[in-house]
């Protein structure tokens, strides 16, 4: 027998297990409806693989890893997929996460089933095989169980079946009933890991568990080890220090000590994934609290907690119900979510077990929570800087280190609630680095689109100085061509080439001068044509919107009244664009109208407000149809025409249909659409004014 | 006379060596960039927003280090981004003016893809590329990357642009800070 270690601090809580351990595990009845969440494990929510209305068989996957830090989820019985989407989710915010919801058909049929064959597979397939098989820690933490078995070789496994959280006893009737399927778990555990010893732990309140296990452990070189009872015992942490003596130090992990722990619960599940090729579709679960039937069921992952808690006899529905234990459990806000993989109990609390905490009083300095504290913080100081938001501090003093296992609030004679300002806290700092590397990510794509600017700008210059050295030096061969030609007659070769070079690039820095304002010239013609499609773009979509708003407008005020776009019928081009604009200008004027009369109306409802909507119609179209022409005018510059069009913009002139004439000069085709929009303008406001009026 | 001189040329030795040492630490070391600007730069949000006048987050956190700036004109970074920066530069908390730019949640800009009419005005108006499209071709907004800064609400010629609040979901769902729950009590 080798020598048992200690961890620091600990205490000893009522452990109120007997109640759910006075019977066998439990088998149920399928319940109607499987609520199966997608974020079953820690790190990425899987990736649905099914459809709605799709029947699926039992053990299928239903949705499928979502990169290394995930697993699959299976579907826990034959049905039909009838939903996939948020629904509550058992987690302490409330919040609905995407759920496949499933209608068992009540076969129960299985679909192929693939074991592995361990003994020859590669550490590598073992591990895609258990990723594939949705196979996660059942102790709570629900870690990815095919990451934990990377490191290899390793001095020690370490088997948790500590289970020292009161109350819990699922690990506890597992062991009883099926350590051969346990212990098969270990072979492939330590087969694929090249464990050097096998320590099981098992808490010593649990003697039938201790035997069964030794029992099954025989002729193996496995070794049960019985530890005192203390919480909590079963942190990996503190677990690897009772069985090896190894402390694993801040910022290390155990695997780097050459120690992995892992959880009966989790081996049961690799065994029955890797020798049956069956997915982790159930899992045991301690029912118990103030309910009639408190045992350890086997139930489907994904059946609706407040089923299940009704199958055990919990009276009343709206008990409050922990999940997890009485010390690192969570309060569910909402029973209709699916039984997760990571709940390994569910407590109904009572006014007996669970009597209300008295209020939180001042931190007397007691130095209790650091005597209890397993991880050797100094939990008053840890609480001090939670609650002054001090997370600087707080990180400082190793917060990160807390395993949250509620020691320090158990003991609190002031009944501090430490663990919730260690949980807020970690999770304001988790927040913060967030942020944070949202900001960095943020500077530096801010600081590339500079660069990226000025890069541009300059490459941009650079071509323009190439291109105009091109020219510079095409007008220098130009220019120097017929300056040799004259001058070669007259001098000797040597002052000839000198002179034609001279030439040459006096020509050159005369063409760069001149080339530098044709430059310049150049790309504001270019900003200027840039610009000016932009201007037509918004142009474009302020029509479209007018037209759609037009439409809409017209529907609403008045159905009777010739819808808006008759004049765009025509065939025409310039006719077209012409109505547009003119049912666009109507389209304002008469929403105008419509608003100032809905005001009017809501205001005042007794006075006729005749007067102002009529008004702002009709400047509003007036304005239209005097900037269609005034534009249109400009651009033709046609001065007698503009004349004819403020002749034409006169109250009498007959209006609408004239667009589809053809022949008719672009002024007096804008005076028309004035004309037109007036009228609409005025039959908007004659409206408004009767429906102001009634 | 010996001994004075020979005192006299140590000492001379000395300042040349130490001189020289110092002159070389100067040119080896030097620091380019003022370090509080850095450090300002590193308080503030980084949504390069422009709400504080300045053309982005460094150019603000210049402004603040050389005094120019006051450091309460930054919404995003909140009233939290403001104590950080009072206590960085040991001056006193000064809350929003009354009549400036509030905080308001985190949003992101989500553009409406069937009114999109490909104008690339708000990829120009990005500060941090976290918008994708090309001309007459819809955009669209990388989630992800965008600071919800609002520059490209402005030039957007059809307003398709949305800011959707961030909502709470499982990655940043926070624990509540510890409160004692009120009970009504019975007169």
């Amino acid at each position: 027998m080798s020598q048992l270690y200690d961890f620091h601090g600990g205490i000893h809580p009522p452990q109120h297990k007997d109640a759910a351990t006075g019977r066998p595990i439990q088998q149920l009845p399928l319940p109607p409806q499987l609520y199966i969440a997608l974020a079953q494990s820690v790190g990425n929510p899987a990736r649905p693989t099914v459809s709605v209305g799709q029947p699926v068989l039992k053990g299928q996957q239903l949705a499928e890893p979502d990169g290394r830090l995930s697993a699959a989820v299976h579907a826990p019985t034959s049905g039909t997929i009838t939903a996939i989407g948020p629904h509550p989710f058992a987690h302490p915010s409330g919040l609905p996460v995407a759920t496949i919801t499933l209608a068992p058909d009540g076969l129960d049929s299985w679909q192929p089933r693939s074991p592995l064959a361990w003994q020859d597979a590669s550490p590598a397939q073992l591990r895609s095989h258990l990723q594939d098989m949705g196979v996660v820690g059942l102790g709570g933490a629900v870690f990815p169980t095919h990451l934990k078995l990377g490191a290899s070789p390793l001095a020690t496994l370490v088997v948790n079946g500590a289970e020292c959280e009161p109350f819990i006893s699922c690990d506890d009737m597992l062991m009883r009933e099926r350590a051969a399927g346990i212990v098969d778990g270990i072979r492939i555990a330590a087969h694929a890991l090249q464990a050097g010893q096998v320590l099981i732990g098992i808490e010593d309140n649990k003697p039938q568990a201790i035997a069964a296990m030794q029992a099954a452990c025989a002729g193996t070189p496995y070794r049960v080890v019985s530890i005192p009872t203390k919480y909590p015992s079963g942190g990996a942490k503190q677990l690897i220090r009772l069985l090896t003596g190894i402390e694993v130090p801040h910022g290390t992990r155990a695997t780097d000590l050459g120690v992995q722990c892992l959880n009966v619960g989790t081996l049961y599940a690799m065994a029955r994934a890797v020798l049956h090729g069956e997915p982790l579709l159930s899992r045991v679960v301690t029912v118990t609290g103030a309910v009639a039937y408190a045992a350890n069921y086997e139930v489907a992952i994904g059946t609706p907690l407040a089923w299940l808690l009704q199958q055990a006899g919990m009276a009343d529905a709206q008990t409050e119900v922990i999940m997890g234990g009485p010390m690192m459990g969570i309060t569910l806000p909402d029973l209709h979510a699916g039984l997760p993989k990571a709940g390994n109990c569910l407590i109904a609390k009572s006014a007996a077990l669970f009597p209300p905490r008295p209020p939180e009083q001042a931190c007397i300095r007691c130095g209790d929570c650091a005597s209890v504290c397993p991880a050797q913080l100094q939990p008053m100081d840890l609480f001090w800087f939670a609650k002054s938001r001090n997370f600087g501090k707080a990180q400082e003093r190793h917060l990160f280190d807390c395993i949250e296992c509620g020691a320090c609030s158990y003991v609190c004679p002031s009944q501090i609630p430490l663990v919730d300002y260690y949980r807020f806290a970690k999770s304001e700092i988790w927040a913060a680095e967030r942020d944070k590397k949202n900001a960095s990510l943020a500077r530096q794509r801010h600081e590339f689109r500079q660069f990226r600017i000025e890069r541009d700008k300059s490459e941009k210059a650079a071509r323009l100085a190439a291109r105009a050295a091109e020219q510079a030096a095409k007008l220098a061969s130009q220019a120097a061509t017929p300056a040799a030609a004259s001058t070669a007659p007259a001098a000797s070769g040597m002052d000839d080439a000198k002179k034609a070079a001279i030439a040459a690039a006096l020509a050159r820095a005369a063409a760069q001068k001149e080339a530098k304002p044709l430059s310049e010239q150049h790309t504001s013609g270019l900003d200027d044509a840039k610009q000016a499609a932009i201007q037509a773009a918004m142009a474009r979509a302020a029509a479209r919107k007018a037209a759609s708003d037009a439409a809409k407008a017209a529907d609403a005020a008045n159905p009777d009244s010739p819808p808006a776009t008759t004049p765009a019928q025509t065939g025409m081009d310039d006719a077209k664009r012409a109505a547009i604009e003119a049912a666009m200008a109507r389209a304002a004027a008469r929403k105008a109208a419509a608003d100032a009369a809905k005001a009017a109306d809501a205001a005042n409802p007794d006075s006729p407000p005749a007067a102002a909507p009529t008004q702002t119609g009709m400047d509003d179209a007036k304005r239209a149809a005097v900037e269609a022409a005034m534009a249109r005018a400009a651009a033709r510059k046609a001065a007698s025409d503009a004349a004819k069009a403020a002749d034409a913009a006169n109250p009498d002139s007959p209006p609408a249909t004239t667009p589809t004439q053809t022949g008719m000069d672009d002024a007096k085709r804008a005076a028309v659409e004035a004309a037109m929009a007036r009228a609409a303008a005025r039959k908007a406001a004659a409206q408004a004014q009767k429906d102001a009026s009634e | 006379m010996n001994t004075l001189l020979l005192a006299l040329l140590v000492m001379v030795a000395l300042a040349l060596l130490l001189g020289a040492v110092l002159g070389y630490a100067s040119v080896r070391f030097k620091v380019d960039a003022d370090p509080l600007v850095d450090k300002i730069d590193d308080i503030l949000p980084q949504t390069q927003c422009g709400q504080c006048g300045h053309p982005g987050c460094r150019p603000y956190a210049q402004a603040i280090a050389s005094g120019e700036e006051d450091i309460n004109k930054c919404p995003p970074g909140g009233e939290d981004g403001i104590h950080k920066l009072a206590e960085l530069l040991g001056v006193d908390f000064k809350p929003f003016d009354a009549g400036a730019a509030q905080p308001k949640p985190k949003a992101v800009a989500l553009i409406d893809e069937a009114t999109c009419i490909g104008c690339t005005l708000c990829i120009q108006a990005c500060p941090v590329d976290a918008i994708l499209g090309s001309a007459k071709q819809m955009h669209t907004i990388i989630a992800s990357e965008c600071t919800g800064c609002e520059l490209c609400l402005p030039p957007c010629p059809v307003d398709c642009i949305r800011m959707i609040p961030h909502g709470t979901d499982l990655t940043n769902w926070k624990w509540r800070y510890p409160t004692i729950p009120i009970k009504a009590v019975k007169p």
